[in-house]
C-alpha cells in the first residue's frame, strides 16, 4: 500500500504577521517558513505505518513553487520515500478546489490507497482541501483524528465531533484521513535521514503530466476571492486593577456586571 | 438577492443551538426580503425556526442521522440546495459543517468561505470576512458561485428575537444509495458533565502552566469555571504538562474560540495563544508578572497569585450569582 502524505509549509507559528499590500496578502520576505505543524503529524503517522509494515511506501505531494523544496527535503529527511511538487503557470490563484483537482489528480495516478494530510493549514485556515481531494476522489475521509488503526483494507479512526463527543469511525480504503495534534509526537530527522534525504528525488508535475485542463485551476476557475487585507482590529485599552486582592476581586465583578454588563 | 438564504439550524437533540438562532437573525438581515430558509437533520419538526424568521423548514430525518457522517449530512444539503436554490448557504463552524462543507463545495463546484466572523452585503453579494493565520490577519472573502457556502465563527453575531410567525416544513427525501455514506461511526464517547463545546462556549476560563498540576486545574481553573457556567480552556504548555486534555487547548493548535468573556489565569500570553482567543469580547488576566504579554490584549487584569486571586474570585462570583 502506497501512502500519499499532503504537505504545506507555513510561517513558523510564532511569526508576527504584517501586511504588504491589502489587496494582496501578507509581508512574506523575510519570514520563517515551516511544514503545517498538523502534517508534520501527517507524516510521522505515515511512517509508523510504514514501520509497521503496514505500508510500502510513503510520498509527499505538495502543490507549490520551487521554494517548498526545502520542506519537502525536510519530510524526506524524516523518512519518506519520495515526492511530488505540483508546480504549474497555470495552477496560480487557485482557491481550495482548484489546489484539491490538482493534488486528487496527481494522487489518482500514482496509485494511492491511503492519503494523510493535516486537519488544517495553520496560515489559510481553510480546512478544507482534505476533504474536497476525499470527495473529488469519491473516496471516505475521516477528519480531525486523534488515533488510527489500519487494518486490512479498512481503517478505524479516533475523531473529535461536535460537543466533545469523540466519535469512533470505521471506513474502507482507499481513504483520507486529517491529523490533529496528538496523533502521536513526530520524530526528528536523524542525521543520516539529512543525507539520504539529498539523494532522494522530488518529481515536478504540471497540468499536462496530470491531464489536467488548466481551465478548471488557477485564477481564472476560482470562486473564492480574498482582499482588503488588515491586521485584527486594535483592542480598546485595558484596565489593571488595583487594591489588595479582596477588593480587586470585588472590583473585577463590579465592573463584569455594570460596565461590561456580562455577569 | 436571488433566491435568498438557507441556514443549517444544529440542535444537540432537543434544543437548537443557539448558532441556529445567531445565523437566522444575520440571514434575515442579508436576505433584505428575500426567503430565508433552514435545514435540520436529525429531527423532522422545525421547532420554534419559524419565530425566528425561517419561512421554511427542510427536515432530513431518520435513523442515518443518529450519528455524524459526512455521506448523510452533503447529501441533505444537496437536497436543501436544490430545493431551496439558495444564493447563500450558511452553517456554524462546527466540527461537522466543517468536515461536510468542503465536500459539497467539490460536489457541486462551488465556492466555500470558512468560519467567517462578519458578513455584509456589497453590490448584491454578500461578502464574507475571516481571520487567517490564526487570527492575526483578516481578509474579505468573496464567493463568486452561483450558490456560495459559508461556515460562520459561533457568536459572531447576536441571536435574534422572535417575532411570531411559523414556518412551512418541508421533509426531503434523500434517496440514499450503497456508497453514499462511506463511514460508520461504532462508538461514541459523550464528554462527562455537560460543558459546552470550548468553540461555541460564551464563557471561558483557562489555566496555563501556573497551574502547577492537574489537582492544581482541577481545584483552581474548573471550580472558578463552573461558579459562573463557564468552559475550561487551558494553554499548551498547561495540556503539554497533563494539567488538561488537549480537547480544551485554546490558540492556534487548539480550539479557536469567541465567547463574550475570557479569564486566563496564570497564562503568558504566548503569540500562539492569543491567535486562538484574541477576538473575545471582555479578557479577564491573572497573572503574577505585571509585564505578561496577555496584558497588552486584557480588559481587566490583575497583577496577582492564581492560587489566592481565584478562590476569592470563584466565591465573589458565587456570591453575585446567587
Ligand atoms: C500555487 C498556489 C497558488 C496560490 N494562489 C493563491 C492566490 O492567488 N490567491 C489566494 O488567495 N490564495 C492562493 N493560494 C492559497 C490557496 O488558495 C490555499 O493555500 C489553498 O486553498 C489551501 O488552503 P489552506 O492553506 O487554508 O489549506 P487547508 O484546507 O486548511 O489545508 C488542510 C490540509 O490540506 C493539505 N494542503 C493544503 N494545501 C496544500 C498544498 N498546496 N499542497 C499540498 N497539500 C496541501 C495539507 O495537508 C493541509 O494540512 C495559492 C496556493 C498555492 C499552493
Ligand atoms: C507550533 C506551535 C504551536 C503552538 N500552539 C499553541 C496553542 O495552540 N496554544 C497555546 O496556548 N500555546 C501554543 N504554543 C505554545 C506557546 O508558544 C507557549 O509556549 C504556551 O502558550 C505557554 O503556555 P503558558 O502561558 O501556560 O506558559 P508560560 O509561558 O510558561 O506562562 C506561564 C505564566 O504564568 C505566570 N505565573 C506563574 N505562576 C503564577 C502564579 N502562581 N500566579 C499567577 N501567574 C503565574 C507567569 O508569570 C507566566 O506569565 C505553540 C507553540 C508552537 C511552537
Amino acid at each position: 500500500m502506497k501512502i500519499g502524505v499532503l504537505l504545506k509549509q507555513v510561517p513558523s507559528s510564532d511569526e508576527q504577521i504584517k501586511i504588504a499590500d491589502p489587496s494582496a496578502g501578507i509581508a512574506t520576505g523575510d519570514i520563517k517558513w515551516t511544514i503545517n505543524p498538523y502534517d508534520e503529524y501527517a507524516v510521522e503517522e505515515a511512517l509508523r505505518l510504514k514501520d509497521a509494515k503496514k505500508a510500502s511506501s510513503v510520498v509527499v505531494y505538495t502543490v507549490g513553487g520551487k521554494a517548498v523544496e526545502q520542506r519537502i527535503r525536510d519530510a524526506l529527511a524524516m523518512g519518506a520515500d519520495g515526492a511530488v511538487r505540483l508546480d504549474d503557470p497555470a495552477f496560480e490563484g487557485s482557491d481550495c478546489l482548484g489546489i484539491s483537482r490538482i493534488l486528487s489528480a496527481a494522487l489518482k495516478a500514482d496509485d494511492v490507497s491511503l492519503v494523510m494530510a493535516g486537519k488544517q493549514a495553520i496560515d489559510g485556515d481553510n480546512a478544507q482541501v482534505p476533504m474536497m481531494v476525499a470527495e473529488l476522489l469519491d473516496w471516505a475521509c475521516v477528519g480531525v483524528v486523534s488515533k488510527l488503526e489500519i487494518g486490512d483494507g479498512s481503517l478505524k479512526a479516533w475523531r473529535a465531533s461536535g460537543g466533545g463527543v469523540q466519535d469512533v469511525v470505521e471506513a474502507n480504503l482507499p481513504a483520507v484521513i486529517t491529523a490533529d495534534k496528538g496523533l502521536n509526537e513526530p520524530r526528528y530527522a536523524s542525521l543520516r535521514g539529512i543525507m539520504m534525504a539529498k539523494r532522494k528525488k522530488i518529481l515536478v508535475k504540471g497540468a499536462a503530466d496530470l491531464g489536467l485542463d488548466g481551465a478548471t485551476v488557477g485564477a481564472g476557475a476560482a470562486h473564492v476571492v480574498e482582499d482588503a487585507w488588515s491586521l485584527p482590529p486594535a483592542r480598546p485599552a485595558g484596565r489593571i486593577l488595583e487594591g489588595d486582592n479582596a477588593q480587586r476581586v470585588q472590583e473585577l465583578v463590579r465592573a463584569l456586571h455594570e460596565e461590561a454588563k456580562i455577569i | 438577492m436571488g433566491n435568498g438564504i438557507l441556514v443549517v439550524a444544529e440542535h444537540d437533540g432537543s434544543n437548537f443551538k443557539k448558532t441556529a438562532y445567531e445565523l437566522l437573525a444575520k440571514a434575515k438581515a442579508l436576505a433584505g426580503g428575500a426567503p430565508v430558509s433552514a435545514l435540520v437533520m436529525g429531527r423532522s419538526d422545525a421547532g420554534d425556526l419559524g419565530e425566528y424568521g425561517a419561512a421554511t423548514v427542510y427536515t432530513a430525518d431518520g435513523d442515518v442521522f443518529a450519528h455524524y457522517t459526512p455521506g448523510a449530512y452533503v447529501k441533505a444539503l444537496q437536497a436543501a440546495v436544490s430545493a431551496a436554490d439558495p444564493a447563500v448557504v450558511l452553517a456554524p463552524a462546527s466540527a461537522e459543517a466543517k468536515d461536510a462543507f468542503p465536500r459539497l463545495a467539490a460536489r457541486l463546484g462551488v465556492g466555500y468561505a470558512t468560519e467567517v466572523t462578519e458578513l455584509r452585503v456589497d453590490g448584491g453579494a454578500v461578502v464574507g470576512r475571516r481571520p487567517q493565520y490564526g487570527g492575526k490577519a483578516f481578509s474579505d472573502v468573496h464567493v463568486s458561485s452561483s450558490v456560495a457556502l459559508f461556515t460562520v465563527r459561533p457568536n459572531s453575531f447576536p441571536a435574534g428575537v422572535a417575532t411570531g410567525g411559523s414556518s412551512n416544513v418541508v421533509a426531503l427525501s434523500l434517496d440514499l444509495q450503497p456508497g453514499d455514506v462511506k463511514t460508520t461511526v461504532v462508538d461514541s464517547e459523550e464528554p462527562s458533565g455537560d460543558v459546552v463545546d470550548l468553540t461555541e462556549a460564551d464563557r471561558i476560563v483557562s489555566g496555563g502552566r501556573a497551574v502547577k498540576s492537574k489537582e492544581g486545574f482541577d481545584t483552581i481553573i474548573r471550580t472558578l469555571a463552573a461558579s459562573i457556567g463557564a468552559s475550561p480552556g487551558a494553554s499548551r504548555a498547561a495540556v503539554d504538562a497533563g494539567y488538561a486534555p488537549h480537547s480544551e487547548q485554546v490558540g492556534q493548535t487548539g480550539k479557536v474560540v469567541n465567547p463574550t468573556l475570557y479569564i486566563a489565569c496564570g497564562i503568558s500570553g504566548a503569540i500562539q495563544h492569543l491567535a486562538g482567543m484574541r477576538t473575545s469580547k471582555v479578557i479577564v488576566s491573572i497573572n503574577k508578572d505585571p509585564e505578561a504579554p496577555i496584558f497588552a490584549l486584557t480588559t481587566y487584569g490583575i497583577v496577582g497569585d492564581i492560587f489566592e486571586v481565584c478562590p476569592l474570585l470563584t466565591e465573589a462570583f458565587t456570591a453575585a450569582l446567587a
